[in-house]
């Protein structure tokens, strides 16, 4: 154990909690935006109780979006300075662009629509939340196409002089093919998270409510009336609705991202597959066992074209396969290992798919179930609408351990390996007392967070809009007064 | 003037924006237990930030982005040498941004009591630890020719970066103790007032010696004016604020603290970080700066979208420019409902 092993597990362990929050703030922003439009066009009032109760758990989310970002900016520098001296040049610039086309979007239209509630015309306060929907979007661009440059390096050249990365073009970075592919990729996913956010929450609200019901009049069976059933029932609809269509989305852009693998990242989609050596035809492997110290698979399972087709458009394409791969780098790059770690690989995309398809099928039956007027009485639909939450929160995670895990040993493909981009003067205690602290803090606040979103649904709209008074409330007559949604 | 020159200031206007509108919201935190008497108080101190502390934060998100594409060996040098300090600071920025959003959402006294913890220490630690950061970013570290910074945890405390860092606390705490008492109105406001003298009692002497010591040992011809400057600015300020001009006295600490960010990035030119080891080893500006193209394209975009940040943030300063009082407090936090250990479906009480 040095400090280059647990600075990357500082990095997984900073950037995976980061990622819990971002898909949900990305969404959310997107829907609490669309109910408060809802709202402004109709005056109606459960559209506004739906904006005020998922604004409130957006507003909870958000909160750890923002704080746990900025450990991500800072960490490039602390733990891996001789990455960010190398190529700060070209990877600094999205960066920064984030920050300054972005970021301050974000936070200060928030606390416009936080406090504006009462001080703004409502035209003005709806447009504060879309600019804050936006700039989360914009903020989500700069970012996969930093990510993208490391996996695909594009418009930079190697300055022989200073050793140093250089931005040729911008143009190029911005918009190259593995930025926008995966921003669409990342973002779909964000919006089946949300998305089935929404659904959970409401699928929770609905089956309390029938249960509490059956409970007290002991009829157990048909759902009651009443209540927020009609405003929950809209909003699981809308939940579901969001996520089918990114997960249309997401299967499309992600059937492009491993064809930009096969062609750019070789070794990624191999160790993904477990295809040890290189195949026309090649099978799909549904479920393999493999000795990574022998390099093959003891069991195999595959349906056969099916991942020459994936890969290359044709049942007949060449895939390459992990042994080839290793042997062509020696010859390119000098002796050493580069290969990355197999067995999460292979595991990361099998279960990123399984849990993402399975929202997204949770998503075309519950639409289906609740057709027409129609509410499940099965409670088994409101279990699956659940549990597809953490299902779609794990799917990410997975997408980003096999996008960042398939990147190893390199931290810039083919230019720059992750063992020389460590901070040669940071010690192995300062990173183990910062990795440390950091899991053990991220855990603490994990625990608050939930137990606050926790107590907010299980609390309900009613507390934050009590009284049916949609049509007054949002003229001069309140200006003064600090509405309950603040601090 | 070169490119390269135009992105040291550009970088040193970013520090100075983060200086001087989180200097305020930091002093604010850090007053919390002091002017905060009761909930109502500290809820009354919390609003009147509320809107504008995450926009004020970005300033360093900014601040740091751009150092990474603009001079990516000053940041690399410069989080990783200033390694733990930077880690504290990160979990200050973490506790106290959580604290402001969460602290109402819970309704038991020690929950608040825990959070209003968070916003003073989170407020406070930042504020002192910048100063420090920044006087040995002026005076050097020991730093190898590879601009490797070999300086532990302990050889940052030196006593200019004490200085430093006690001229930042108490400088910000002035300064917010003034922006409370143009923001707020009743007993906050007054108790702001006094706080503000006494501040001032640590912040005078500290800030002027910390000037001092800085021109003598590393400024130049120009940066005597600014450092007088800035001298005279504190005093004003003081003054202002105990005749009650709170306005004029808020725009003078405004300065104050933008004039010593001056002198602190005017001092440090043309070296980004001085090695203390071998005056040859230090990391100059141009050393560390990217090549022309990525600095031609941060221009435009600084040109472009800099006065448009400005605009968008001035105008929401503008939207809240009226003080909040204990009047326009909720009687209840905004989260009405029992506390963790109530009836799963208990009724929440009414929050308005």
């Amino acid at each position: 154990m040095d400090a280059l092993d647990l600075a990357r597990w500082q990095f997984g362990i900073t950037t995976v909690y980061h990622f819990l929050f971002v898909p949900l703030t990305i969404g959310l922003s997107v829907i609490v935006a669309a109910l408060q439009t809802a709202w402004y066009r109709t005056g109606r009032h459960e559209y506004l109780q739906a904006t005020k109760f998922f604004g409130k758990l957006f507003l909870i989310n958000f909160a750890m979006g923002v704080v746990t970002g900025i450990v991500q900016e800072f960490q490039f520098g602390m733990n891996w300075s001789d990455y960010s001296t190398f190529v700060g040049d070209v990877f600094g610039a999205p960066l920064a662009m984030e920050a300054l086309l972005a970021f301050f979007l974000e936070s200060t239209f928030i606390g416009l629509w936080i406090f504006g509630w009462d001080k703004l015309p409502r035209k003005v306060h709806l447009a504060c939340i879309w600019v804050v929907a936006i700039g989360s979007n914009l903020s989500a661009y700069f970012i996969l196409a930093a990510n993208a440059w490391m996996r695909h390096p594009v418009g930079y050249e190697v300055n022989e002089t200073t050793g140093r990365a250089e931005l040729t073009s911008i143009w190029a970075m911005l918009g190259n093919t593995q930025a926008w592919s995966t921003y669409l990729h990342v973002v779909s996913a964000s919006f089946i998270t949300a998305g089935l956010f929404v659904a959970a929450v409401s699928a929770f609200k609905l089956w309390r409510e029938r249960r509490d019901a059956a409970g007290v009049e002991g009829t157990a069976g048909a759902p009651p009336a009443g209540g927020e059933r009609e405003l929950f029932r809209s909003t699981l609809r809308a939940g579901l609705l969001v996520t089918l269509v990114a997960g249309l989305l997401v299967v499309f852009s992600g059937d492009h991202q491993a064809k930009l693998a096969a062609q750019y990242e070789p070794m990624k989609l191999a160790g993904a597959e477990a295809l040890w050596n290189t195949e026309d035809a090649a099978e799909f492997s549904m479920f393999a066992v493999g000795d990574t110290e022998a390099r093959e698979n003891v069991i195999d399972l595959n349906i056969p074209y099916v991942l020459s087709f994936l890969a290359t458009g044709e049942f007949g394409g060449t895939v390459e396969g992990i042994n080839n791969l290793q042997e062509q780098y020696e010859t390119a790059y000098g002796p050493g290992d580069y290969t990355p770690n197999i067995f999460v690989l292979y595991w990361s995309f099998r279960l990123m798919i399984g849990l993402g398809l399975a929202g997204v099928a949770v998503a075309a039956g519950g639409l289906w179930l609740t057709r027409g007027r129609r509410l499940p009485t099965n409670r088994w639909f409101y279990y699956a609408t659940m549990l597809a939450l953490p299902a779609a929160l794990t799917a990410n995670i997975l997408g980003w351990l096999l996008t960042e895990m398939g990147r190893q040993p390199w931290t810039v493909h083919g230019v720059l390996l992750t063992a020389e981009s460590v901070s040669p003067g940071v010690s192995l205690g300062e990173v183990a007392l910062t990795l440390t602290l950091f899991t053990t803090i991220y855990g603490a606040l994990a625990v608050v967070e939930g137990w606050l979103l926790w107590r907010y649904v299980k609390a309900g709209p009613a507390h934050l809009v009590p009284a049916k008074d949609s049509e007054g409330t949002d003229g001069a007559d309140s200006t003064d007064r600090v509405p309950a949604f603040v601090y | 003037m070169d490119l390269v020159t135009v992105w040291f200031l550009a970088i040193a206007v970013l520090w100075t924006g983060y200086l001087v509108l989180e200097g305020f919201d930091f002093g604010v935190g850090a007053l919390l237990p002091v002017i905060g008497r009761d909930d109502t108080d500290r809820r009354v101190m919390i609003n009147s930030i509320g809107p504008v502390w995450d926009g004020n934060e970005v300033w360093v998100i900014t601040a740091v982005g751009a150092m990474f594409a603009a001079f990516p060996a000053w940041y690399g040098s410069m989080l990783s040498g200033f390694y733990l300090l930077m880690f504290v600071i990160l979990l200050a920025l973490i506790v106290r941004g959580l604290a402001f959003e969460y602290r109402g959402k819970g309704d038991t006294d020690r929950w608040r009591a825990w959070w209003d913890r968070a916003i003073t220490y989170g407020s406070a630690v930042p504020a002192l630890l910048w100063g420090v950061i920044f006087a040995n970013l002026v005076r050097g570290l020991a730093m190898d020719a590879d601009h490797v910074v070999t300086a532990g945890l302990l050889d940052l405390f030196t006593p200019y970066a004490v200085l430093g860092g006690v001229t930042t606390l108490s400088l910000f705490t002035l300064h917010g103790a003034v922006f409370l008492s143009l923001k707020t109105g009743g007993a906050v406001r007054s108790r702001a007032r006094v706080a503000a003298l006494r501040a001032a009692t640590v912040a005078l002497p500290a800030t002027g010696t910390f000037l001092a010591w800085t021109q003598a040992a590393h400024g130049k011809a120009w940066t005597l004016p600014v450092v007088a400057l800035a001298g005279a600015t504190l005093v004003a300020g003081v003054v202002l604020a105990a005749r009650r001009r709170e306005g004029w006295s808020f725009a003078a600490t405004a300065v104050t603290v933008g004039l010593l960010s001056v002198t602190l990035f005017g001092s440090l030119y043309p070296l980004a970080l001085p090695s203390t080891t071998d005056p040859a080893y230090s990391l100059t500006v141009s050393h560390a700066a990217s090549a022309p193209y990525t600095l031609t394209v941060m221009t435009w975009l600084a040109v472009v979208f800099l006065p448009l940040v400005l605009g968008y943030q001035a105008w929401s300063y503008w939207v809240f420019r009226k003080r909040v009082t204990r009047e326009h407090i909720e009687p209840t936090p905004a989260y009405g409902g029992g506390g963790p250990g109530d009836s799963p479906d208990g009724a929440p009480a009414s929050a308005g």
